[in-house]
């Protein structure tokens, strides 16, 4: 059922529903952002529906939810470890329909990579459900239309935001219930149907052609821009890797924590073993690896859409105005001009 | 709706956290390189490896360099934090370990066919293991070459288990400059064309030692005949869970941790960092 509801009876309704549920949604942090005297919009819990940024793209995105930036996974003392606790709360995330396939991908990759499932991502994202917030156009980075994000019916909620009022599709039984008071309508989200750009998924046939497609000077010619900040895989939903440390409280402590932190491939050390020796030594060559991961390596693994969204993310917040979605038409390209040369 | 698909037997279990194990004794092997024999019961297959934990100061993958009842052992080069912490472990400590993770070499096919083992450095640990099976079990090869380098006299592992795989086994050891008695001088490479793949009917090479050495290795053997898909390589890589999760030994769609280290060279020529 659909529901009109104003901000004032959604504040109780978001009031009860935090004796249950932590909520989060994009929050705007003032003067936080990338150049001075500009906001920074990123996930943070929310009390009231006011504080939801919901007319701007938010510069980080909700992954930080299921995968935090740093996270004890264990406690140890010099004879023991011990498995970190997780506060008992739900959670109910405000997001996008890119962000919930991100969350999709994230899945896969810490759910079903390998035998077992992560056990800290599992055990926070086994509590979340979704609201979907409703996009009408994107950004002018956005490509989510190319990537198949644009639309889902993967929501606990969906929400349209007014001056001081929203609808809401509410689709979970859990939470019908609240809203049994509020005048119904018939509201359903409407979907971005087009985007200024548009992306072509490399049409990667065989291994011959990985082969060529590696030792393309396209990568080659980023050198000089890239700086490897790895700023494009912290907003990156989908990008999900980590690096695992001890963390020792105090000088000569004995207690002390086993930590999870974001790791970006863009980073030279991020493959770096003793003795010195590394891989993709190049930024070139790093950002060949992201973008192949993004559009061809997980979609070969999982058998299943590539990983990339088209959040756009990476554009806004690249230093050096480095265009993702530029990149990969470019890839496409260029393995077009292969597969013409290969099929004649 | 939000159901979350998974594919999991033991559904909480986690699997991050080490078990105390007690080492039941320490050789040290070089200057640098130790063995620790480590008490445990785990089921673990030749070229496996371990996440080895060592509280405040980190975890690190260690292959297993030798599988017997009741314990396994490991050979460590200290070159960091967590192998430089581990040098100062003493028979009777508890060490934590979680595993063993990746693959294994499949002992299964190499039964019944010649087989070539060529290592280097401490290319030779992962090797072990098997070496030490088919010396217990040398009727299931009809031969086993071992072709085995090392920088120099200082740096040679194993010497005990070297001399009683020259009993049961065709072996050539070599240094790479220094002439020692029971020593060849030169690079592994140099002494595969010893190797005669033409006169066996069906074999297996087993190749591991640094990135270059595996890869001159290979190129040699093919050169001498030896075929693509019967050649197998154990891979390193920055590794920060083991589990097909942190990303850090990726290459192309393949996780070194889950579906390596041990690859056929046909698929391991074409993994593409
Ligand atoms: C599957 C597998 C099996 C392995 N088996 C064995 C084994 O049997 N025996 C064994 O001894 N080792 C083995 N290793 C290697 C071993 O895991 C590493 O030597 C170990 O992780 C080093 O950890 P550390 O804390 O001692 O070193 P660290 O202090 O972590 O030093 C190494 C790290 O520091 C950095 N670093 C160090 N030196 C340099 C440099 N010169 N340039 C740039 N960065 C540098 C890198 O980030 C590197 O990851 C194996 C690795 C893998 C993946
Ligand atoms: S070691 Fe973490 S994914 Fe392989």
């Amino acid at each position: 059922m659909s529901y009109t509801v104003s901000f004032e009876r959604m504040n109780e309704l978001i009031q009860s529903l935090q004796s249950n549920y932590k909520i989060f949604a994009p929050v705007r942090f003032e003067k936080r952002g990338r150049y001075s005297d500009t906001d920074m919009v990123r996930y943070a819990n929310i009390s009231c529906v006011e504080e939801i940024v919901h007319d701007e793209k938010s510069d980080f995105s909700p992954k930080e939810v299921v995968f935090p930036v740093t996270q004890a996974i264990l406690y140890f003392t010099e004879s023991e470890f011990m498995e970190s606790r997780v506060h008992d709360k739900k959670i109910l995330i405000f997001l996008r329909s890119c962000d919930i396939h991100g969350i999709r991908r994230l899945d896969n990759m810490f759910l079903r990579n390998g035998n077992v499932a992560d056990f800290y991502y599992k055990r926070l994202r086994e509590k979340v459900k979704f609201v979907l917030m409703e996009c009408h156009d994107g950004w002018d980075t956005c490509f989510c239309v190319s990537m198949g994000s644009n639309e889902t019916s993967d929501y606990s909620m969906a929400v349209r935001f007014h001056d001081d009022s929203l609808e809401i599709d509410v689709k979970d039984e859990e939470f019908e219930p609240m809203f049994g008071k509020e005048a119904q309508s018939d509201f359903t989200p409407e979907f971005v149907k087009q985007n200024a750009i548009t992306v072509k998924i490399p049409d990667i046939r065989d291994k011959d052609t990985l082969h060529e497609v590696y030792n393309l000077p396209l990568w080659q010619s980023y050198n000089s821009r890239c700086q490897s900040c790895g700023a494009c895989n912290a907003v990156c939903i989908t990008c999900s890797c980590f690096t695992t440390t001890d963390v020792v409280y105090s000088e000569n402590g004995r207690m002390g924590e086993r930590r999870r932190v974001w790791a970006s491939c863009q980073h030279e050390d991020f493959t770096a073993m003793a003795g010195g020796h590394r891989f993709r030594t190049t930024p070139g060559e790093r950002l060949r690896f992201r973008a192949l991961h993004k559009v061809y390596d997980y979609r070969q693994r999982f058998k299943t859409e590539q990983m990339c969204v088209g959040c756009g993310r990476c554009d806004d917040r690249c230093p050096e105005f480095i265009s993702f979605s530029a990149m990969i038409n470019r890839l496409s390209e260029e393995v077009d001009k292969l597969n013409e040369v290969k099929s004649k | 709706m939000n159901g979350l698909l998974v594919h999991e037997t033991r559904a909480n279990h986690n699997e991050m956290i080490p078990t105390a194990h007690e080492v039941l004794g320490v050789v040290r092997e070089t200057e640098t390189e130790f063995t620790l024999r480590v008490k445990t019961d785990a089921e673990v297959h030749h070229g496996q490896f371990f996440q080895i934990s060592l509280p405040k100061v980190g975890e690190v993958p260690i292959s297993v360099s030798a599988i017997e009842d009741g314990f396994v052992e490991f050979t460590i080069r200290s070159v960091g934090k967590v192998t430089g912490e581990l040098l100062r472990i003493r028979k009777g400590d508890r060490l934590f370990l979680r595993g063993p993770y990746g693959n294994s070499f499949p002992i299964h096919q190499f039964r019944g066919k010649d087989l070539v083992i060529i290592a280097g450095g401490t290319g030779v640990s992962p090797v072990r293991s098997t070496l030490r099976y088919f010396y217990q079990h040398r009727g299931e090869v009809p031969s086993l070459h071992f072709i085995a380098g090392f920088k120099d006299d200082n740096s040679v592992l194993f010497r005990e288990d070297l001399e009683l795989f020259r009993q049961r086994f065709d072996t050539i050891y070599s240094l790479d400059h220094d002439k020692v008695p029971g020593f060849e001088v030169g690079f592994v490479t140099e002494h595969v064309k010893q190797i005669t793949f033409t006169d066996f009917s069906d074999y297996n090479v087993v190749i591991v030692g640094p990135p270059v050495m595996m890869h001159y290795v290979a190129l040699e053997c093919l050169k001498e005949g030896a075929s693509e898909d019967k050649m197998w390589v154990s891979f390193e890589r920055k590794m920060s869970c083991a589990i097909g999760k942190c990303g850090h030994c990726k290459i192309d769609e393949t996780y070194v941790c889950l579906d390596g280290p041990v690859f056929n060279y046909s698929v391991a020529k074409s993994l593409l960092d």
